[in-house]
């Protein structure tokens, strides 16, 4: 308990907010809408794929509000990817400070994390706009977004930690994160509805997926109950291997936990 | 235990060097099918052990490679030691570079704020530091600007400011002295002076050794990763001259020695301690150090030139002479040897001055000059802020008419 109590002691808290701030300071350095553009890349974003998937090619007929359907996969795996890639390089990219002074190391991955919950924040803000426009009914089951998004953080979280650490020593990484972050924008059921997979096995294997676990059930909490949109739970019918992306999500964390601790000490010497 | 404030047992520290750049996974599969390692172990600090106490000015000195960086940031905890352990008690702030994590794009008070949390400031704390920082680095006009628009001096006094003003229980400095112009070296040589007085503990690493002698209460010296002395700021330094020359003479120059300098005197110069710009109300005070390879008796002289007259003519000529106004031997066996002396300097208006010294071999009753100092051995110092245009000495004649 002491232990904890340590890490979010008062010079910790003061130092994770002076890095975000700075971070937010920066971000928009120079551009003349700054902060503005925090809202208009998701929705720029977002007209390209709506006249790409809802006009050219269809992809999402039957599906209850598809815009805001697609616009809320969209923001989500934005947030995974962009948490996941800062936090690869954050330790590296803050070399002169770890070489210099003695802070918890922690702290750095946290605020970069920080800072993408912030953008996430944003987003969903445009997400509720979207959702009066196209006449979305809130449904109750809306109480259960934030434990969703906690899920998706700390599963993005422990992937953070387990690659910051792992940067320091193979540069490689981040070229390896850039491909399995593409290939999983495909594997997750960001741009169609997965009842467009007719074969029942692939898509309980895309359901193991904690992002798209996540994701539909997000979907399925804030959007429509139809049954257009599966969810782990229902495609599994309640049973136990409907377990498996939390177990997964713990594990990630709990690894990524132990690797970071375990290397966190000799980042000032190899970086 | 309560008035240690660092204690430092058998601390070791080696560190992993790659071979070429192996931060990549295609290397480490190679040196792993090859059987290789892909690094060698570089030993750093061996065994190093001491004790510093509560309000101690405890000085780190060696050579650049010594180890001395490492062992600060071992202090400082950057590095973890690869052997030993290392207790701190109170808050130790430690101050590797000035200005750590300064953006150019933020404003100096944002800077302040920002740099005070990575050192482990909150907020408040911060806050009740701030006027007091500003008010030291003398920018109180300029803190809503933007750093880029700073001027490096500007910078350099800010983080300084910080720096020395943080309320922390232990200091930890690296070589950051030398900075600023001379009216803010003046103040920080007062605040370095007071604060032997409150009794924070300050550990300084730096090359410097007029700022060993002045402030320190004990040094160590390092060489090759191991405490060779622990003493007193004085010996410390002097040994730290010596080894010094000694490797200078026979790296830098291959064998070939000096100017002045030879087999039998390998070393000699003059290194000042007191600073080199000063008022007619100071006083210019220095040490010769020399080293000599022979059981012979010697005896060296000192001589004060003014620059503008030219080296034909010295202001005075002093040598070290008994009660009964005889010269005598300073050293009979071979050794090291150091001696201070002062000059006061009353006398003299705004001009550049050398300090020159000479060593003779007595042999019967005569002296031959075995050594004397050249280039950057010599003493040079210059007397400012009086009349720029006088003669030499202040005192004149009299009118009779």
């Amino acid at each position: 308990m002491n232990r904890i109590k340590a890490i979010f002691s008062k010079q910790n808290r003061a130092l994770l907010s002076e890095l975000v701030r700075t971070d937010f300071k920066l971000r928009y350095q120079g551009s003349a809408l700054g902060y503005a553009w925090s809202l208009l890349r998701p929705l720029f974003m977002f007209v390209i794929l709506y006249i790409v998937f809802v006009k050219a090619f269809p992809l999402g007929k039957g599906v209850p509000h598809y815009p805001v359907y697609l616009f809320m996969g969209i923001i989500l795996w934005n947030f995974f990817s962009e948490m996941t890639n800062q936090s690869l390089g954050s330790i590296v990219g803050r070399g002169d400070l770890i070489r210099k002074i003695s802070i918890p190391r922690w702290v750095i991955v946290f605020s970069s994390s920080i800072s993408a919950l912030i953008n996430l924040g944003l987003n969903l803000i445009v997400l509720a706009i979207f959702m009066a426009l196209n006449h979305v009914d809130i449904m109750g089951s809306i109480i259960f977004l934030p434990l969703i998004l906690l899920e998706v953080y700390i599963f993005a979280l422990g992937i953070s930690l387990f690659l910051a650490a792992l940067f320091v020593k193979f540069r490689d990484v981040s070229y390896i994160w850039e491909v399995i972050i593409q290939a999983g924008f495909y594997l997750t059921p960001i741009l169609y509805p997965l009842s467009k997979i007719t074969n029942l096995t692939f898509q309980k294997l895309i359901l193991l997926n904690p992002m798209a676990q996540g994701l539909q059930d997000a979907r399925y909490a804030v959007i429509s109950h139809n049954p257009v949109v599966v969810t782990t739970n229902q495609l599994f019918n309640g049973g136990w291997y409907g377990m498996i992306p939390y177990v997964i999500v713990l594990m990630v964390l709990v690894s990524g936990l132990v690797y970071f601790k375990s290397q966190a000490s000799s980042f000032a010497e190899n970086i | 235990m309560e008035d240690i404030a660092i204690k430092v047992e058998h601390v070791s520290k080696s560190f992993k060097l790659p071979h070429e750049k192996s931060g990549s996974i295609k290397n480490v599969l190679i040196n792993f099918a090859r059987r290789q390692k892909g690094y060698e172990i570089q030993q750093v600090l061996h065994d190093a052990s001491f004790e510093i106490k509560k309000g101690e000015f405890f000085g780190i000195v060696g050579r650049n490679g010594s180890g001395k960086s490492t062992l600060l940031k071992i202090l400082a905890g950057i590095y973890t030691p690869t052997t030993g352990s290392i207790q701190v008690n109170g808050k130790l702030t430690p101050f590797i570079e000035l200005g750590v994590g300064f953006n150019p794009e933020l404003t100096g008070r944002e800077n302040v704020f920002l740099n005070g949390a990575l050192l482990g400031f909150s907020r408040k704390d911060m806050a009740a530091m701030y006027d007091d920082i500003v008010e030291f680095a003398e920018l109180e006009k300029f803190m809503d600007q933007k750093l880029k628009n700073y001027s490096s001096g500007m910078q350099v006094r800010l983080a300084f400011s910080i720096a020395i003003r943080a309320q922390s229980d232990i200091l930890v400095l690296d070589e950051v002295l030398a900075v600023g112009d001379e009216a803010f070296q003046r103040k920080c040589n007062d605040y370095f002076a007071a604060i032997k007085k409150t009794g924070q503990t300050v550990v300084l690493v730096t090359h410097d050794m007029t700022s060993i002698r002045k402030y320190c209460t004990r040094a160590i010296l390092l060489s090759e990763g191991k405490i060779v002395l622990s003493e007193s700021p004085d010996n410390v330094a002097n040994e730290y001259t010596f080894l010094n020359l000694e490797t200078g003479v026979a790296k830098v120059h291959g064998g070939k020695f000096p100017t002045g300098l030879n087999a039998l005197v390998p070393a000699l110069e003059i290194v000042p301690i007191s600073k080199r710009v000063l008022t007619s109300s100071d006083t210019f005070e220095f040490t010769i150090n020399y080293q000599i390879t022979k059981d012979i008796p010697v005896r060296f002289g000192i001589s004060l030139i003014d620059e503008r007259s030219g080296s034909a003519t010295s202001v005075f000529d002093d040598q070290i002479k008994d009660d009964k106004g005889e010269l005598v031997a300073t050293s009979v066996q071979k050794g090291k040897y150091s001696f201070r002396y002062k000059v006061p300097l009353h006398r003299f208006n705004d001009r550049d001055f050398t300090i020159t010294a000479t060593l003779y071999e007595i042999v019967g009753d005569k002296a031959e000059v075995i050594a004397y100092t050249a280039e950057e051995r010599v003493g040079r110092f210059v007397v400012r802020g009086g009349e720029p245009d006088g003669g030499l000495l202040k005192e004149k004649g009299r009118w009779i008419t």
